[in-house]
Formats: structure tokens, sequence, C-alpha cells
């Protein structure tokens, strides 16, 4: 018996200097920059798409000057987009910033289907350049977002699991909130596809 | 006691068993289509000819020998149920093509039945290869092309119009061959080795031949990890650094650096670098690169 109980005292001594070594500080810390770190990213590839507006709203007004609403819905909405101040940790501001970037994203599908009736603007290089290029950041916004979710759940996970939780409550360190389906309404709805209207040519 | 603690470890393994089984479900039930393992030219759809894919492979190894840069072709029935945006990335994720901190990788991939292909392209050639360029390229040579069923003739005209368009590109020039590589690894053993095997030495003399010898083995290991960051290697210096320091009295201290490192003998001794397969270099995406149909 004496020699499980030294037994045990050695382990738990040992154990004890591991959680001490190993309590989760540092990993908070890297965890934490990793996210802020991706952040970055997610605005950087919003930020360069709100760059790319004002020259595809010019090149589709050359065309396409009757399209007004459109075109203004597409610059207040990046006007407003790009005003939002957001701070990531704070749950409501990053839900704002969600809510603003997604009505950037829906007028911009509207202007994209609008411009679909203009075969000049169609053809037209600038606009064909400037479409790759929006579909392109539209892709990266999607990989950053996708990154930026899995570092947050990360930094979340960490700080909630025993014994770095802890540590977690001794620094103050809250979990982050994190991005949700836009819409998530309409993910549940399955597609309408009707084969009786015709395809527009 | 015994019998609690017994139960407890069963248990434990028990709950780390099932964890592995949950794990593996979850991939499978994600019901995404497994990737390919990593080669410069995947053809699971069999549009290339066997000389067609081997020239292919030739010509993209012969690149990465020059410049430095990983290129790779992807051929796949469908990318289904993913999109093929969310194929690339993840293939390209997976396979980490492009020098580390370079990330000067591409990836050229084909669903053959979706009629769809992407440009999957590194942070570091996004300047060189853009979104506008690659959709270009495949506009001039890859659709065009894929239309008439001339599936090599596209990809192979893209492809190195690309590695034209990265020749113009001012990159890190590409290390000479592997051996260079695995010689430095050496190098950097063999410093750790020399320096465990000294602290160990100068250490014996109060703690004892075995003190030092044991001394000698962590510092080894541990600074083997910190320098190369493998397990088995640090391990293995550990063992050299024990040995070496135990012996290192007999036969005398100099000797022993004389025959062991002077020698020559440890040159001949192949490397770190490992066969002469093929794997990405660590680069990094972000989503660069362009889709398009055909």
């Amino acid at each position: 018996m004496r020699t499980v109980f030294r037994l045990i005292a050695i382990s738990a001594l040992l154990g004890l200097s591991a959680s001490l070594t190993g309590c989760g500080y540092n990993q908070i810390q890297s965890l934490d920059e990793q996210t802020k770190a991706n952040w970055s990213e997610v605005l950087n590839q919003y930020q360069r798409r709100a760059d790319l507006i004002p020259n595809l709203v010019n090149t589709v007004k050359g065309y396409a000057q009757q399209e007004q609403t459109v075109l203004i819905g597409v610059t207040e909405a990046r006007a407003k987009a790009t005003s939002i101040n957001v701070k990531p940790d704070d749950e409501a501001s990053l839900r704002r910033f969600q809510q603003a970037q997604g009505e950037v994203s829906s007028a911009l599908s509207r202007l994209l289907v609008v411009s679909e009736n203009y075969p000049q603007l169609k053809s037209d290089q600038n606009f064909r350049d400037l479409q790759v290029q929006l579909e392109g950041t539209e892709n990266r916004i999607t990989v950053a977002r996708n990154r930026y979710i899995q570092s947050v759940q990360e930094y979340n996970t960490t700080i909630r699991q025993f014994p770095v939780n802890i540590t977690a409550m001794l620094f103050h360190a809250a979990t982050k909130p994190n991005f949700t389906v836009e819409n998530e309404a309409a993910i549940a709805k399955p597609p309408v596809v009707d084969f009786n209207s015709q395809p527009a040519k | 006691m015994k019998r609690a603690i017994a139960a407890c470890f069963v248990g434990w393994v028990l709950i780390a068993l099932l964890g592995f089984a949950n794990a593996a479900f979850a991939l499978t039930d994600a019901g995404l289509r497994p990737l390919p393992s990593v080669a410069r030219v995947v053809d699971e759809a069999g549009l290339l000819t066997a000389d067609e894919s081997r020239s292919l492979t030739a010509t993209l190894a012969d690149f990465e020998a020059r410049k430095g840069s990983q290129l790779a072709v992807v051929i796949v029935p469908t990318t289904q149920p993913e999109d093929i945006a969310q194929y690339g990335i993840r293939l390209a994720e997976a396979w980490k093509l492009g020098r580390f901190k370079v990330d000067d990788g591409a990836l050229l991939i084909v669903a053959v039945e979706d009629r769809r292909y992407r440009w999957e392209v590194g942070r570091g050639l996004e300047g060189v290869l853009t979104d506008i360029g690659t959709s270009r390229l495949s506009d001039e040579y890859l659709r065009p092309a894929f239309r008439q069923g001339n599936y090599y003739d596209g990809i192979n005209q893209a492809l190195s119009k690309a590695m034209g368009m990265i020749d113009g590109e001012p990159l890190p020039p590409p290390p000479e061959g592997r051996a260079r590589a695995s010689e430095d690894g050496l190098h950097r053993a063999l410093g750790v080795l020399a320096f465990a095997v000294f602290a160990g030495v100068f250490v014996r003399s109060f703690l004892g031949r075995f003190g030092g010898a044991v001394v000698a083995a962590v510092l080894a290991g541990v600074l083997a990890q910190v320098a190369m960051g493998l397990l088995a290697i640090s391990i293995v210096m550990g063992v050299v650094a024990f040995a070496g320091t135990l012996l290192a009295g007999i036969g005398g201290l100099w000797g022993f650096y004389g025959g062991g490192f002077g020698g020559g003998s440890y040159r001949g001794g192949g490397g770190f670098g490992g066969g002469g397969g093929f794997s990405g270099g660590g680069g990094g995406f972000s989503g660069g690169g362009s889709s398009g149909s055909w």
C-alpha cells in the first residue's frame, strides 16, 4: 500500500509540474494571434472586393445607364459596409459587419444578373476582367472566412477545455464570436428547379 | 487499488478508441471525394495516354529543377459534391505545393464530367498568375482545345504558357538538388553531436562517466528536436551522444573526434532528404486563381 501511495504522490507531482509548464498560457496566446492574423486576411479580402466595386459600377454604367436603382444599390451597400468599424471580439459588431457585407454580396449579384441583359456589356473585355477578379475575390473571401472560423473554433475549444480553462479564466481569455451562416432559412429550403420558363439567351 | 487503476486504464483506452472511431466516421460521413495522393500528374479520368502523362510529368519536373516552383495537373471525373473551387482549395491545402514561405505552387484541376477547370494558384504566384491571367490562359488554350476533345494539347499549351509567365518572376533560386539539403542537415546534426559530447565529457568530471553520458544524450536529443524537429532523428542523436560520451575516454577524447568526425565516414552515409519521390514543399494557398467551364 505504501509503495502505491508513493507512486501516486510521484505521479501527482509529475502531473503538477507538467500542468504548470503546459498550463496552456502560451497555447492561448499563439491561438489568439492566429485568429487575429486570419481576421486580418478576412478584412483584407473584403477590402479587395470593396476596391473593385467603383470600377465595376463605372463599367456597367457605360452600357446600362438605365439600371440606376441597381447601381445605386451596390454603391450604397459598399459605402455602408466600408463605414463599419468592426471589432471581431464583439458579437454584435461582428454580426453587423457580416450583415453589411452580405448586403454587398446580394447587391453585386443583382448587378451581375442585370448585366446579363446587355450583350455589349457582356462582351466588354474590361467587364469580363472585372467579373473574373470579382469571382476570385469572392473565392478568397470564402477561404479567408473558413480559416477564420476554424481558428476561432480551435481557440474557443482550447480555452474551454480542462485544464486550460483555468488559465483562461485567470487571464480573462474569453471565447470569441464566430461567423454564422447568413441565410439559414434559404439553405434549409430545397432549390426550385423550373423547367417551364425559357432560359434567357 | 490495483484493480481500480487497471479499470481506469481500460476505460481510458476505450475512450481513446471510441474517439478514433468517431474521427474515422466523421471523415467518411462528410461524403467528400477522397483526394488523390501527391503527384505531378494525376489522371483519374483516364484522359491522357501514358506517354502524354509521362511527358507532362517530365516537363513539370524540369521546371521545378530549373525554377523551383511546383506545378501539378489533376484530372478527376468530377468534384461533386463540392464545387471545383472548394475541392481545389482542399487539395491545395493537403498537398502544399510550392516551397515553404515562397508559396510558389500552382494546380490545374480539370473535372471532366462537370466540364469545369480551375487554376489554384499559391500565394507567391498570385502576382504573376493573376486571376485574370489564368482566366486568359484558359480562354485561349484550355477551352478551345477541350471543346474539340484535345485535352492533352490544351493542358500542355496552357501549362507551358504558365511556366513562361512564372519564368519572368524573380523567385529565389531552386536548391541544388536534394544532396545539398541533406548535407546541410548532416552538418547541423554533427554540430549538435559535437556540442553534446563535449558538454557530456565536461560534466562527466563531476557526475561520473554514466551521468555525463546521460546529460549528453538528453542534450543531444533536445537540441536535435529544436534544430530539426524530427523525433526519430532526435532519439538516434541522443543514443549516439550517449555512446559517444560513454566511450569518449577510451582511446582518448581527441582520438574520438579524429576518428569519428574527421575521417569522413559520416559523409557517405546518405542523408535526411529521403527518396526521390515528389511531395509538396509546404507552400500556402489562399484561394487565388480562376475557374471556368467548357
